[in-house]
């Protein structure tokens, strides 16, 4: 059975409507290698009955749609109506929700099937999967040589593991500040981060509002196209979801890049970049131009803000979306003997909070907090303004941008003990996110060590199109092929 | 406008002025909350009206409720106020049970309603311009119990998330007399403009009391915060004793620091709240979550054209083109249901007369604050559910005005049309109530009547004048009222003086 896991997803689609196998076969050989590869931690709960339920029910005809029979892994961030969701965090152990997110609704409208929660970092804070109160997720891939267990990055960190390891066909996953790009550059899986908007946050667990958005992971270009479709769409319960028809884009792909510019921003050649990243990226420029692309030299002067911006807005708005978890409604609570409200708050959110979803909420109060909040939060966002202004100019000259996505390839658990130096692994991702651009990561070749290592396209607003198309251009023209 | 009397906190250094600022929150008149569907009605069973948005469960988001805002607008213009065509919501960082989310959405930085104002009147007549400094919208927390186990507190989320205008005036307040005037005649105003009931006892109108003391001429003292003061008594209350604390503590030495009170009704009196629920940082910041609310002037003259006639402008024109007393006029005005149903009994009686409304409008007035208050004041009923219609009104003082009715058999009529709910003239028709005007019948009463009281007859006609009015009520008695007592007259006179 193992290669119908091996399948594409187009691939997959093409099978159950020739009929080749059935959706329950299809379900059930994921499930299997579900079952085989547990030592991943890549799920948090499996959910075979619904699967096979839902699987049974497109076999039946009585489910249909653009991926009926499409076996998917479900980010723990969205919630999935009677199935735990937890966001990686041990406050929401045992929460089972009585409403479906908005993005899995349109997902199950269009016939997918549900295998699972994928884990994650908690609350979606982290790069490498270490902060889920779940345990870590384990990469499939190993560097030549070395036994050493890899992080899949974060904080789509079991999206991104499922996903390579052939355990889904596809996974949601989310971005903040580049939770869907930097995990599957290390797992070398596609990725796409719709413009802001594009994707309902409607039953998402909010960790940034602003930031958030729900994107596709998938084994190619083409295959997140076909999901991106389906989970994109304006929704009248997100405010800031935006009411722009959605175009059909595996239908529109077409990966031609002959008159297309490409912009390549000075700044992100970053001082002791690492050489391999900078050659990955010299050869996708390379691989662009003799698909007909022209290259451009573009700027943009506030990126060395990015990072610092990004730490202050996303944490500001995060020390206030926890704020609900209080234990009062639902949850876990903890109730000191003889305590009053205040302690019982205090206990609860002490032991349902992991240490760096409690730096990330003192951060962000401190930054909102009086004779801060000028300094910090309003500073912030003007320099959030500049950094979509730089965008801006930017796109007058080119129609999409190439960058790295990730400064270096995975790396091993505990390699980033340091906080900031975690933070750093966001330098190239968290630009686009500021400016609610669409982007994605692609896989574009191995390191010397024989890693995965990804290739960064960021669009104009609403151009997810123009996003894939590069995106296809570069997965074509990379050919990459290994698998851990 | 004349500046009313200064009030006076006597005190052992001498006389101290007060200032006074008031922070109204209203809740808004709509059927859902400012955030959520969830319904708004008052007094269902608990956590009955609770969205999974109010909940505040797990990636639940907040959509604005347009009504809200339309009603906030509509507010705004009914005080003259700068309407703000972009704003923004804020949250309002804080933890407490019944605030599921651990924010209040509120508009702390661009509020939707800027600078306006209202004028009030005091008992003696004296006016005064009040300034607004802001109204904006935000909502409503839900509520703590504590009284129903003895170690846990109970959360009843229905009033969570309900919008509320929070009406913010300057500091233009100088006695418990302007404050009390200023919420009534707020209160009035929402009535009128639709946008809260203004029902103080469920909580859908309170006012946070802010009160400074200092001698006159110098600059404000240092003010404290009465929290969720819930009548316009209490708030009079709550000035008066807030003021008199002050003085007392300052002159004996003390500093009165700025602080958040609490209003016991039973005593009067207010006591400081403690430290741990006063001790906010609130860490406001524009809420991700919510676009600005933007509106062009079409929205904002769609607004105003669907205001009604204010009370001020009402009772003005009461007084000028119906040519009302004064005091007729502020009655008849004073809520919006009572000048509809005057309006609306005013033309209808017009109409059955046929005569202009300005011939009418003072008996009018008069029979609905005299005679009809009368009778729902010992039914104890409102205006809405009066048994007499504005139209049964007309029809009966119709009936008056054509010469059917004498003064006497009006009322005689109303109260047999609140006994029965029957119309006027089916009331006079069965019960042969029409005023006798034919000089036959009254002659014949007349003669009766004098040939009982010869001696009387007699007196009067040597002279004692002051007779005329005994014979008059025989008369009168003798026709069971049915008299037309014009006609009575003539024909006494006639006949008494032969």
């Amino acid at each position: 059975m193992s290669a119908l896991t091996d399948l594409s997803l187009a691939e997959m689609k093409a099978g159950l409507d020739a009929r080749q196998f059935s959706a329950v076969e299809l379900a059930q050989a994921h499930l299997d290698a579900m079952a085989a590869n547990r030592h991943l931690n890549a799920f948090i709960v499996e959910t075979p009955e619904l699967a096979l339920t839902q699987a049974k029910a497109v076999d039946d005809g009585t489910r249909s749609g653009p991926l009926a029979g499409i076996p998917l892994g479900i980010k723990d961030l969205f919630a999935v109506e009677g199935v735990q969701t937890t966001a990686g965090s041990n406050i929401l152990k045992g929460f089972v929700p009585r409403y479906e997110s908005s993005v899995t609704a349109n997902l199950l409208r269009d016939g997918a099937v549900f295998l699972g929660k994928l884990n994650m970092d908690e609350f979606a804070m982290g790069s490498s999967n270490e902060t889920s109160a779940f345990g870590r997720v384990i990469s499939p891939w190993k560097a030549k040589g070395s036994d050493a267990e890899l992080v899949p990055g974060g904080s789509s960190g079991g999206s991104a593991a499922a996903v390579s390891a052939r355990l889904c066909a596809g996974a949601t996953g989310t971005d903040t500040g580049g939770s869907i790009r930097q995990p599957a550059a290390f797992v070398g899986i596609a990725g796409i981060k719709p413009t802001y908007g594009r994707a309902s946050r409607w039953g998402t667990i909010a960790f940034a509002s602003s930031l958030d958005q729900a994107g596709p992971m998938a084994r190619t270009v083409t295959d997140c196209a076909l999901m991106l479709t389906s989970m994109c769409g304006f929704d009248a319960k997100d405010s800031t979801s935006l009411d722009i028809p959605v175009p059909d884009y595996a239908a529109g792909l077409t990966g031609g890049m002959k008159g297309k510019r490409v912009g390549i921003p000075a700044e992100y050649r970053l001082d002791g970049m690492d050489p391999e990243i900078a050659a990955l990226w010299d050869q996708g420029i390379a691989l662009l131009k003799a698909e007909g692309a022209e290259i451009v030299s573009v700027s943009l002067p506030h990126t060395k803000y990015a990072l610092p911006t990004y730490y202050i807005v996303a944490p500001a708005e995060a020390s206030s979306n926890l704020a609900r978890y209080d234990g009062v409604r639902y949850g876990n609570r903890v109730t000191p003997a003889g305590g009053n409200v205040h302690d019982m708050y205090a206990a609860t959110r002490a032991a349902g909070f992991g240490k760096e979803v409690k730096r990330r909420i003192m951060i962000g109060t401190y930054v909102l907090s009086a004779g801060f909040y000028d300094a910090y939060y309003t500073q912030a966002q003007k320099v959030r303004a500049l950094i979509a202004r730089d965008f801006e100019a930017a796109f007058e000259k080119c129609d999409v941008l190439l960058t790295p996505t990730a400064p270096s390839p995975a790396f091993a658990f505990g390699a980033k003990a340091d906080p900031l130096a975690m933070y750093l692994n966001d330098v190239f991702t968290v630009p686009a996110s500021l400016a609610g651009l669409p982007a994605m990561s692609v896989p574009a070749g191995l390191s010397a060590s024989g890693l995965p290592l990804g290739l960064q396209i960021i669009g104009r607003p609403l151009d997810e199109m123009g996003v894939l198309d590069a995106g296809l251009a570069i997965e074509r023209a990379a050919g990459f092929s290994t698998r851990p | 406008m004349s500046e009313a009397p200064n009030y006076i906190v006597k005190g052992a250094t001498g006389d101290w002025e007060i200032v006074v600022g008031l922070e109204v929150h209203a809740q808004v008149t709509a059927k859902a909350k400012l955030f959520s569907g969830a319904s708004t009605e008052f007094g269902a069973e608990p956590n009955a009206q609770v969205s999974l948005v109010d909940a505040a469960m797990p990636g639940m988001l907040p959509v604005i409720n347009g009504e809200c805002v339309r009603q906030a607008v509509r507010t705004g213009l009914a005080i003259d106020a700068q309407i703000n065509k972009w704003s923004r919501f804020d949250r309002k960082n804080y933890f407490y049970p019944d605030l599921p989310q651990g924010y209040q959405i509120s508009q702390l930085y661009h509020p939707i309603v800027g600078e306006g104002h209202l004028d009030i009147e005091l008992d003696d007549g004296t006016k005064k311009r009040i300034g607004i400094e802001r109204i904006h919208l935000e909502q409503d927390a839900g509520k703590s119990v504590h009284d129903l186990h003895p170690s846990m507190s109970y959360v009843d989320l229905n009033r969570c998330g309900c919008a509320l205008m929070e009406i913010v005036s300057r500091p233009d307040i100088r006695s418990p007399a302007e404050a009390g005037a200023y919420v009534a005649g707020l209160r009035q105003l929402l009535r009128y403009v639709g946008s809260c009931d203004g029902n103080m006892d469920e909580g859908s109108m309170r006012a946070d009391v802010n009160v400074s003391v200092r001698k006159a001429g110098q600059p404000f003292g240092t003010r404290t915060e009465t929290k969720n003061v819930n009548s316009v008594r209490f708030i009079m209350q709550a000035v008066e004793h807030e003021a008199r604390r002050q003085v007392d503590l300052i002159e004996s030495g003390g500093t009165v620091i700025q602080e958040t009170r609490l209003f016991d009704p039973g005593s009067s009196t207010t006591r400081a709240m403690r430290g741990k629920e006063d001790a906010h940082d609130y860490r406001y910041f524009p809420d991700p979550d919510l676009l600005p609310l933007v509106f062009d002037d079409a929205f904002i003259a769609q607004c105003r054209g669907s205001l009604p006639e204010l009370p001020a402008a009402k009772r003005a024109r009461y007084e000028s083109t119906l040519g009302l007393s004064p005091y007729l006029a502020a009655v008849l005005s004073a809520e919006k249901e009572t000048a509809d149903w005057f309006e609306t009994a005013l033309a209808a009686t017009a109409a059955k007369v046929g005569q202009p409304v300005t011939e009418v409008a003072l008996r009018v007035a008069n029979f609905i604050s005299s005679d009809l208050f009368g009778a729902l004041k010992k039914l104890g009923k409102e205006i809405g559910d009066s048994p007499v219609s504005p139209d049964a009104l007309a029809e009966l003082l119709a009936l008056a005005a054509d010469g059917t009715l004498s003064g006497p058999l009006v009322k005689q009529v109303f109260e047999a049309m609140l006994e029965t709910g029957e119309g006027a003239a089916s009331i006079v028709e069965q019960r042969g109530l029409k005023q006798v005007s034919d000089t036959g019948a009254i002659d014949a009463a007349i003669q009766t009547v004098m040939d009982a009281n010869p001696n009387k007859v007699a007196e009067y006609r040597s002279g004692k004048d002051k007779l005329f009015g005994f014979f008059v009520g025989q008369v009168m008695r003798a026709m069971a009222g049915k008299a037309a007592p014009g006609v009575v007259n003539d024909r006494l006179k006639a006949l008494l003086e032969v």
